[in-house]
C-alpha cells in the first residue's frame, strides 16, 4: 500500500505529510523548552543572589562556574553540524549520493564531538561535587543541558539510521529518501537553535 | 517552512549570537576575553558572509528543489 502525500504536497495544506508532522512534533518540543526557560526566568527573579553559593563559595556570575571556553567551542561545533546536514540534505537533491554520505559523516562526527565536549564539562563539575542538588542554578542548569543533550543524542541515532540501513531508500525512492533528510535536517537545525537560545541564557547572563 | 528557510533564521540567530557574545566578551577583563571577542566578531561576520552566499545561491540556482521558502 502506498502512502499518499510523503513527498508531494497534500492539496489542502500545502505541504506534504511528513512536514506536518515534524512541525506538530517541533511545537510540542516548544512547548517543553519553553516551559523549562520560563521556569529558569521565574528562579532566577525569585533568588536573592545568582548563582549564589555553591560549595561554600559565593558567585556573582554564572561564567564564574561554568566553562564558557567549553561551551563556545561546542557552539562552533553545533552550528558547523548545522551546516553540514543542509549540504548533507543538497547533495541528495542534487543526486550527488557519494557527497551527502560525507556531510552526514560530518554532522554525526560533530554531534559525537559535542557530546564528548559536554561530557567533560560535566565530569568537572561532578569532580567538584557541583550536583543538580546543590543549588537552584545548577538544578536548571543540569535539566536543561541534560535535555538538551539528550535530544543531541536522538538527533544522532537518526542520522545514524538514515546514513547506514535507512540510506537503502535511496535506490528505491530517491525522493522520498530526499525528503526524510529534510525532515531530519529540520530536528537537528531545532536542536541546534535551542543550543542557540541556551548558551546565553545559562553561560553569559 | 523548508529547511533552506529554517536553515537561513538559523544562520541569523547564530551570527546575532556570535556578535553579542563578542560584546559580552568585550565586557570581561585579561587576553582570554579580547580573543574572545576576536574571533565571535570574526565567526560572526563568517556567518554574515555565509548566509548571504546561502541564499543568493537558493536564488540563482534554485537547486535546492522541493519546499516552499
Amino acid at each position: 500500500m502506498q502512502i499518499p502525500f510523503t513527498v508531494a504536497p497534500r492539496p489542502d495544506t500545502g505541504v506534504n505529510n511528513a512536514k506536518i508532522g515534524v512541525w506538530l512534533f517541533l511545537a510540542s518540543e516548544v512547548m517543553l523548552f519553553g516551559g523549562l526557560f520560563s521556569a529558569y526566568i521565574f528562579l532566577r527573579i525569585g533568588a536573592p543572589e545568582w548563582p549564589g553559593e555553591i560549595g561554600g563559595h559565593m558567585y556573582e556570575r554564572a561564567s564564574d562556574i561554568l566553562n564558557v571556553p567549553l561551551a563556545t567551542l561546542n557552539t562552533i561545533i553545533l552550528i558547523g553540524s548545522s551546516v553540514t546536514m543542509v549540504m548533507s540534505w543538497a547533495s541528495l537533491a542534487m543526486k550527488r549520493f557519494d557527497r551527502y554520505r560525507l556531510y552526514m559523516g560530518a554532522t554525526i562526527a560533530l554531534g559525537f564531538a559535542f557530546l564528548i565536549v559536554k561530557a567533560f564539562e560535566y565530569g568537572e563539575k561532578f569532580s567538584h561535587g557541583y550536583l543538580p542538588a546543590e543549588n537552584n542554578f545548577l538544578a536548571i542548569y543540569f535539566v536543561l543541558t541534560g535535555l538538551h543533550g539528550l535530544h543531541v543524542i536522538g538527533g544522532i541515532i537518526v542520522n545514524m539510521y538514515f546514513m547506514w540501513p535507512g540510506a537503502r531508500m535511496w535506490k528505491t525512492d530517491p525522493k522520498r529518501f530526499t525528503n526524510r533528510i529534510e525532515i531530519a535536517g529540520l530536528y537537528w537545525h531545532f536542536v541546534d537553535l535551542v543550543w542557540i537560545f541556551l548558551f546565553p541564557t545559562i553561560y553569559l547572563l | 517552512m523548508s529547511l533552506k528557510a529554517f536553515h537561513i533564521v538559523f544562520i541569523v540567530a547564530s551570527a546575532l549570537l556570535s556578535l553579542g557574545f563578542g560584546v559580552w566578551a568585550l565586557t570581561g577583563d585579561g587576553a582570554f576575553s579580547a580573543a574572545a571577542a576576536g574571533v565571535a566578531f570574526l565567526v560572526g561576520a563568517a556567518l554574515v558572509v555565509y548566509g548571504v552566499r546561502f541564499l543568493k545561491k537558493v536564488a540563482r540556482t534554485g537547486y535546492i528543489a522541493g519546499g516552499k521558502l
